[in-house]
């Protein structure tokens, strides 16, 4: 099937849905692809970079979108503003469309979509399970979020992340807030650890104290027990005595800290308001806040959406496009996204689609199949925190010691009784002549004891084959025995000569062989 | 030669020994130690054939020069993979030469001694042929479920347990039919004979019983009762330098046996008792979750961007004659700078010490390799761990889940790792049938196919 990647035409958009590299693998599965010419130059991708991974590179943006049987995107559809035509008109009648789409916030458009009779999937919509990891997209967009926020704060903010005492005297560390530890939220935490900030961060949830930990910052305790997640590993919606807690956590830290990242979402709801007027006032100058709840009304009050303001002398950022500012970087990451969703389609790489609504990862990611809306998908049954599951698991683990009839005591003395007895035994039958070899025999047996515990465990090998051709001491036996008058004992003993020297020659030979390989 | 002068190159012979041993303790040493090996061998056998007792020389050259050809033969020409194979069958050698030992022994009628001394003489006649007759057809079924010509699934008879003991009750009762016949001055033969079928019946029976996973300990074991029987052999002949040897390789098997048990957290008995996974009382949880395939090229990639590799190797890669390959990318990724280790469990191949073979073989340095004990604590800061071919060495319900059939049994923690890529073949479970919980974890990736097309693969994405 024909595989189309149309210029992304929202405002600012600088990603592109595939790289060469992510080209080249997709074609590997069976699919053709063709790109709108000037597609990747957003992301620093030329045209021929493309046509070297194999790519057809198309001018006229239409004939693209009608040739194609699947449209892949980054931004949902919209008004093409320079042809003056909607893009979901431009979609030929049973196509396939891959890319960002909102069902929760965009009904409009889903409708328009269904009455064209297409398929849909949704990138945002690729429910939150460890199998779907690798197609999770917003994941990966987050993630890039995280880090441009950092990257944006320290334009903005008039001061040095990491703390230093110079000649011209000392400089304290900057002080960063993390609210809502999620993908973003974590990928924040990381980069401003990085640049030697002192970060905190607080989340609802509270299993992902450990995370936040784990990256070296300090989790901020409230005094107050809810339990924040919600389905799919995403937050949900507090009670308002928890909501108050918090909000006076915030308070009291914003008069503390010199950079706030907000990435508090709630999954098809408005950005819940966290950082209020008065707390902005109450900040020191010069400080920063980014929020990346922006495009869903953002964290903070006086968020302006893709605007950075100065309010009460606090720079509030509210870009909503982050990843598109790291777009050669995003564009990877997406375009992989994708490869790995056409992977999970095209299970027999025939360059075919397989809608599989028994796959649970097609099936959520779907919301229009052939013209019917199939959103929303039904919850998926595996959680990404499966915290009790797992405390139930460990208290399984302990294992019941066996019993035993007999006590400890007896069965440690009974080996020792026996072989006392045993030897006891010996001693009061045998004769003396036997009794001198069994000494030879007993000292023996413990000479090898002490030599052999001392041999390195990578040499067991040789160990075995010289032992073996040294058991076949054994010919001297034989030897003995060959030179009698009785024709049988002869035959006998020249038969196990023969055995035993196979022994001895095959044993040292192929033990000197590998001593030989051994070397440093 | 007089006796004394004999008795004294015994014991030069018996000391070589002990230093050819000891000179496995390092590879440096082993060498020397070989070749003290070959100087005691050759003097006890010049010294033995200079003596009073041997007067007749032709059958004696033949046989030694016509045995030499053929051992020396098998050994320059055997592949490192199949050392197993041939450290069985070298196993069965000695087992059926006591045992043709034993019975020339028994035929000779110009030893003459009575009372207890006859019946002590012919107590050993009898437990040696025992030891050499086990120990001979038990090597050769392990022969052949190491060269896949038997199935390597154990055999389990029913009731095999009440058989064995029956078959040990009938060697006793037989022992003292042979033992009443020889005091009446009667041939005794015929017991004699019957036991020594018993007994390779019942080394069949041993190991039929054993399944591929416990072959190392099996070998060793094998190993321990070659020395046994050359002991047994010493006694008969009133030979110290017999009972010497015998016993320092009866005491090495058995120490490495007990090393092998110890490596799988499973009691000797049970092993020799045979059926693997039977005896455990809960069902093992299942396994759930889906694999995360990975191409070579991106192996090649993740391999490149990191700075601490680790590469486990197991039965697979002596399989798919991969170490030459693996040795290729390890060269590779050392020279741009990345540290590359080799961490081998002691259980992993067919016989104790396998892989360290294979990899020498391949010229791995073996200051790279490392024991499971040396580095099970490092997983931490490995970035990339590299299965090849290995399955329950490195499964993790080993250790979390008490139901497995091989819980308790320490292996290398590769998951407590940044990735680990996993080469196989397909998703079968491993020798011990056991499912592992490994494949389906987050940051595993698994990479099918036959491990040596896959790793040159890799080894070309590496290059280009």
């Amino acid at each position: 099937m024909k595989i189309g990647i149309p210029k992304e035409i929202h405002h600012g958009e600088m990603r592109v849905a595939t790289t060469p590299e992510a080209a080249a693998q997709i074609i590997k599965l069976g699919f053709s692809i063709s790109i709108e010419s000037g597609a990747g130059l957003g992301a620093n991708i030329s045209d021929e970079a493309y046509k070297e991974a194999g790519v057809e590179i198309v001018a006229d943006t239409q004939t693209l979108w009608k040739q194609s049987d699947i449209i892949m995107k980054v931004r949902a559809p919209e008004l093409n503003l320079s042809l003056s035509l909607e893009e979901t008109e431009l979609l030929s009648p049973g196509a396939t469309l891959i890319s960002f789409i909102w069902p929760a916030q965009n009904e409009d458009l889903l409708n328009k979509l269904a009455a064209k009779g297409v398929t849909v999937l949704a990138m945002d919509s690729v429910p939150r399970m460890s199998r779907a990891q690798k197609l999770d997209a917003l994941s990966s967009m987050a993630n890039i979020a995280g880090y441009r926020a950092i990257v944006e704060a320290a334009q903005h903010f008039g001061r040095f992340f990491t703390g230093q005492i110079t000649a011209a005297g000392k400089i304290p560390p900057a002080k960063v807030l993390v609210i809502g530890a999620g993908v973003a939220g974590l990928a924040a935490i990381g980069t401003a650890k990085g640049m030697g900030a002192i970060v905190r961060s607080f989340d609802t949830r509270p299993e992902v104290k450990e995370q936040i930990e784990s990256m070296d910052a300090e989790f901020l305790m409230l005094d107050f027990k809810e339990e924040g997640a919600g389905a799919g590993g995403y937050a949900k919606t507090m009670s308002k005595e928890f909501i108050d807690a918090e909000m006076a956590l915030f308070a009291e830290q914003a008069k503390e800290v010199d950079i706030i990242v907000t990435t508090a979402l709630i999954p098809g709801r408005p950005a819940p308001k966290l950082i209020t007027a008065e707390m902005v006032a109450s900040m020191k100058a010069g400080s920063v806040i980014v929020d990346l709840a922006a495009e869903q009304g953002g964290n903070c009050e006086l968020t302006e959406k893709d605007q950075v303001v100065v309010k009460h002398d606090v720079t509030i950022i509210g870009y909503t496009n982050l990843p598109s500012r790291l777009a050669n970087q995003s564009s990877q990451l997406y375009a992989t996204n994708l490869r790995h969703l056409l992977t999970e389609l095209s299970p027999e790489k025939n360059g075919l689609l397989n809608i599989n609504f028994d796959d649970e990862v097609i099936r959520g990611t779907t919301v229009i199949k052939e013209g019917a809306i199939t959103w929303p998908a039904p919850p998926p049954k595996l959680s990404a925190a499966p915290a009790q599951q797992a405390a139930q698991a460990s208290t399984e683990v302990v294992a019941e010691p066996k019993k035993s009839f007999l006590p400890p005591v007896v069965q440690q003395l009974l080996p020792i009784v026996i072989a006392g007895l045993v030897l006891f035994g010996i001693g009061a039958v045998a004769p003396e002549s036997f009794m001198t070899h069994f000494t030879v025999f007993v000292l023996a047996c413990f000479v090898g004891y002490q030599v052999i515990w001392n041999v390195s465990h990578s040499l067991h090998t040789p160990l075995m084959s010289v032992t073996n051709a040294i058991s076949s001491i054994i010919v001297i036996g034989a030897v003995v025995q060959v030179s009698t008058a009785n024709n049988t004992v002869t035959i006998l003993a020249g038969s196990a000569i023969l055995l035993a020297s196979i022994n001895i020659f095959g044993g040292f030979l192929v033990t000197r062989r590998m001593l030989e390989m051994f070397r440093k | 030669m007089s006796h004394s002068l004999v008795t004294m190159s015994y014991i030069v012979a018996a000391i070589l020994f002990i230093l050819s041993l000891s000179g496995l303790s390092n590879q440096e040493s082993a060498r020397k130690g070989n070749y003290y090996g070959m100087l005691g061998m050759a003097i006890a056998i010049i010294a033995t054939t200079l003596s009073a007792s041997v007067t007749v020389y032709s059958v004696l050259i033949a046989a030694i020069a016509i045995g030499g050809l053929i051992g020396a033969k098998a050994a320059l020409k055997v592949e490192m993979t199949q050392m197993p194979e041939l450290v069985a069958i070298m196993h069965s050698l000695v087992g059926l030469a006591a045992v043709l030992v034993g019975y020339a022994n028994f035929m000779d009628s110009s030893i003459s001694i009575t009372g207890v001394e006859k019946t002590i003489h012919e107590v050993e006649i009898y437990i040696g042929i025992l030891i050499g007759a086990v120990t001979f057809s038990g090597s050769v079924i392990a022969f052949g479920k190491l060269s896949e010509k038997i199935n390597g699934k154990p055999l389990l008879l029913p009731g095999r347990h009440w058989l064995n003991l029956a078959l040990l009750f009938a060697v006793i009762g037989l022992g003292a039919m042979f033992l009443q016949q020889t005091e009446a001055g009667g041939e005794a033969i015929i017991p004699l004979a019957i036991m020594t079928a018993i007994a390779v019946l019942f080394g069949i029976h041993m190991v039929m019983a054993i399944g591929g996973a416990d072959m190392p300990v099996v070998i060793s074991m094998l190993n321990s009762y070659s020395g046994w029987a050359a002991a047994a052999t010493g006694f008969m002949l009133s030979n110290d330098l017999l009972i010497v040897t015998g016993a320092l390789v009866g005491s090495s098997g058995a120490i490495l046996s007990y090393i092998m048990c110890r490596a799988m957290n499973r009691h000797f008995l049970s092993v020799i008792a045979g059926g693997f996974g039977t005896s455990s009382g809960g069902e093992a949880a299942a396994i759930e979750g889906e694999v995360q395939p990975i191409e070579a090229e991106e192996v090649a990639k993740l391999l490149q961007d990191s700075k601490n590799i680790m590469i486990i190797p197991g039965y697979g890669m002596a399989v798919a004659q991969a170490q030459h390959t693996v040795n290729e990318i390890t060269k590779l990724l050392r020279d741009k700078g990345k540290k590359v280790r080799f961490g081998i469990h002691p259980v992993a191949g067919r016989m104790p010490g396998h892989m360290n073979v294979l990899l020498a073989e391949a010229k791995v340095p073996y200051d790279i390799v490392f024991e499971m004990d040396e580095i099970n604590e490092d997983f931490g800061n490995v970035d990339v761990s590299i299965v090849i071919g290995a399955n329950d060495i490195v499964n993790p319900s080993a250790l979390n889940d008490p139901n497995s059939p091989i819980a308790g049994m320490p292996v290398l923690e590769c998951w407590k790792g940044e990735t680990t890529i996993v080469l196989k073949r397909s998703m079968a479970s491993g020798y011990a049938g056991v499912g592992n919980p490994l494949f389906v974890l987050d940051n595993t990736r698994m990479l099918f196919g036959d491990a040596n097309t896959t790793m040159q693969a890799v080894l070309k994405a590496l290059k280009g």
